[in-house]
Order: structure tokens, then sequence, then C-alpha cells
């Protein structure tokens, strides 16, 4: 059986490791935050300039200042703290969060991400996540294994224009999760149920397992 | 010489042309500059290049001087909230240059700095790169991205004194202090202009040096984006 969104947050959360540093993508990605293991510290950056960002808020605690990359209201925890976009990206660019969760399009076998853009369609831009995935220690992908024409997302090579090149470290997807090293990519879970052909056949980019 | 103005309109005037290119503080609809937006579209200035992380929406912020065909370029990092901007992007009545987001701060910091360039990995194989010089350093490459300075900044702050010395709340922070340093003239608008002397100095976020005039906005509306609570 394929893996439900809440199993896919709870195997992304996993990743989470206790006094880590980390800036969840707009989407799936965010509600990441709802499954952190009971026990560990992990602290959440938003790109517009917030550290320790708390869960939405209450409706009295609606506040139009404060709201995360998505543009969401959000709240504030005690330890939160606030700067500006330069000093935001200081800390993205300059390696000092750990983990950053985002969803793709397409990635490649050699870690190369598609996120931002079909060309085409109206193009919205790219935001922070150029930047997440050149500066951010570990890239975590999180993405439905097929397009919904049930075209393959994981792909020898991508097609759509690039966000970064060899960015991505893990590709967690309703079938599977599979590891990038060294520019190879290697199945290391399979959902219960999921057998290595199905796999195979919903997959472009090679693997070994 | 005073750098107090009594409004929008007056902060203003004798700094507008055609074709400048205005920076624009905010995020989102979070933390922008919204009595000056409205000043620069009754002033009726065209032409514009508009350096901001996003475009407003159809009827508010940025997205008013869409409306009146006063933009003929923005330089953003998402601008995917706006029908109008949209439209007058695919007719090809709008050009768009596309900045990382990283890059777009860091542009604005560096130009306010006096640094002409600076390399970054953020974008690097990817088409914000091209046709930029790119050089390596340990082993990684960089891609050169120039310093941004603006004809006019325009940014919203929480408090201000006559000084210009700026205090910003929360996540409205966010583009207004990098872009404060980077216009050639800086003009602030604050909901409350207090009295020189009584915001802590180790507390001001933007030292009054790089603000040449600033008012107190005559009203703040504050519209949310996306309204999300828990229960």
């Amino acid at each position: 059986m394929a893996w439900t969104r809440d199993d896919m947050c709870r195997r992304a959360a996993a990743e989470l490791k206790d006094g880590y540093y980390a800036n969840l993508g707009i989407g799936m990605p965010t509600m990441v935050a709802n499954f952190v293991p009971e026990g560990i510290k992990v602290t959440l950056q938003s790109e517009n300039g917030m550290l320790g960002m708390g869960p939405f808020p209450t409706e009295d605690e609606i506040d139009p200042d404060l709201i995360n990359a998505g543009k969401q209201t959000i709240s504030e925890l005690p330890e939160s703290v606030y700067f500006d976009s330069a000093a935001s990206f200081a800390m993205i660019r300059g390696g000092h969060i750990d983990l950053s969760i985002l969803g793709a399009l397409q990635v490649a076998g050699n870690g190369d991400l598609a996120n931002w853009m079909i060309p085409g369609k109206m193009v919205k831009g790219m935001g922070g996540a150029m930047d997440l995935v050149a500066g951010v220690k570990r890239v975590v992908v999180m993405m439905d294994h097929n397009a919904k024409d049930g075209t393959a997302k994981l792909v020898e090579s991508c097609s759509l224009p690039l966000t970064g090149q060899g960015v991505v470290d893990l590709v967690i997807t309703d079938l599977a999760v599979f590891a990038i090293e060294g520019g190879a990519l290697q199945l290391i879970e399979a959902a219960t149920g999921v057998g290595i052909d199905e796999i195979r056949d919903r997959t472009d980019a090679s693997f070994t397992h | 010489m005073s750098k107090v103005y009594a409004d929008a309109k007056s902060a203003l005037d004798g700094l507008l042309e055609d074709d400048m290119t205005v920076l624009a503080g905010g995020f989102g609809l979070c933390g922008t500059p919204e009595n000056l937006i409205v000043a620069l579209r009754e002033s009726g200035v065209k032409g514009l290049t508009v350096v901001s992380n996003n475009c407003g929406i159809d009827d508010f912020g940025l997205g008013l001087l869409l409306q009146t065909r006063q933009i003929k370029k923005m330089i953003s990092s998402y601008v995917g909230e706006n029908a109008i901007f949209a439209k007058q992007y695919l007719n090809g009545e709008l050009e768009l240059e596309f900045n990382p987001q990283g890059t777009l701060a860091e542009r604005c910091r560096a130009g306010g700095a006096g640094i002409a360039a600076f390399y970054t990995r953020t974008g690097v194989g990817t088409v914000v790169a091209e046709g930029k010089e790119t050089r390596d350093f340990d082993g990684q490459t960089y891609v050169m991205e120039t310093g941004l300075v603006g004809d006019l900044a325009m940014v919203k702050a929480w408090k201000g004194d006559a000084e210009g010395n700026l205090v910003y709340r929360k996540t409205a922070r966010n583009f207004n202090p990098p872009m404060a340093t980077a216009g050639r003239a800086t003009v602030a608008e604050v909901e409350e202009l207090v009295a020189v002397g009584s915001l802590d100095p180790d507390h001001i976020h933007t030292p009054g040096i790089f603000v040449q005039r600033i008012i107190q906005g005559a009203a703040y509306e504050k519209r949310i984006e996306r309204r999300t609570t828990r229960d």
C-alpha cells in the first residue's frame, strides 16, 4: 500500500535530529512540523525572517505582522527571533541550517532538482528555493512518486529548468525512500506491500537497492 | 533640515522621475510601504523599474501600480499572487527579472554597503546564472551577482524618529533594512513617529543615516494574504 501524506510527513520528520535548525517548504513539507518526534528540540526557520516559528495562531492571536514564507499567519514562541531578509539568507546560504524539506516537480538520479518552473505556464518564481538548496547542509525532497498524468518524477535527467545541480540528498515519495550519494540513486525503503517491480515500473531514473 | 514630512505625497516631492528604479520593502503584503505606494501611484510617474520580493495583489500594494501601467519592469523572486501581473507579463507589456530571494536581499545589502558584486553558489547551473561570470573557490563553483542601488527606496517600519532611526516589528522587517541602505534617497513610513530619545539606541534596526525622509503613515490596512488559524 502506498504511503499516505501523514505517513510521508512522519517519515520526513524522522530526518530531524535533536538541536536541528530546519526550514520547511510550502505545502506538504510545512505539515512535517506536526510530526516532530517526542523528546527532540527542532527550531524552525522561516526565510522571510524568523527563527523559532510557532504553530498557526488562534483567532485572537492573528497578527498581520507575523507570517511565514507561505504568507500564512503564524504565532511566535518564547524563543522566537526576527531578522531581516539579508540575515535570513546568510543563515541559509552560509550553511547554518541543518535540514531543508521541499517539494519537487522532478528529481534526477544525480541529485538535480527542478521545482520552480514549467515552461509555457505562468512562472511564479523561485522564491528562496535556489538559495535553500545551494546552502542548507541536507536537502530532503517530498513528492508524489508520479505526476497526476502518471509520468515519472524521479528521472534520469531533469527536462524542466533546474533549481539546483546535484543538491538533493534524500527523496521521500508515496512509494519509497531513496538516498542520493555521490551522484547515485539508491532505494533504501519501500512502503509496505510495494514491490521493487512496481517501483522500477514507475521510476525513470536507474537506481540500486 | 528636518527629515520629517507631513504626508506621503510631500515626502516624495522632487524625488520622482519617469524610468527611475524604486526599491520597495515588504514580503507579500507584510511590511509594505502602503502609504508611499499610493502616493507613487497618484504622482503618475511611469516607466518604473520596481525591485521588490513580490508585486502585491491586484487591488493592494504594488498591484495598484500595475493597474495604472506605471511599472515597466519588476525585479522579484516570486510574483504568483497577482492576476493583472500575469496578464501584463504574458502580453509582453511588463518585463520581469527573477532573482532568487536571498540573492535579491544580498544585492540590496551589497549595493547599500558599496560592494559592487559578490559570488554566491545560489543559482549555479540554472537559468539564473546564464550570461553571468562564474568562478571556482575551494573546488566549488560560484556565480557573480552585482550589488543593486535604487534611485528611491521606500520602506515601512513600526516606529521611527525625526533622525530617521527605525524599528521594525516581527516579520514585517524582511527586505526593509537592506533596501533602506540601498536607495540614493530613502523614504521611510512608520506607524508611530516617536520623540527622539524614546527609542533605545541599542534596539534601533536601521540607523537614521540611511533615511533621508520620514512620515507617519496616515492609516494602515495591513491586509492579510492567507489567514490560517488553529482551533
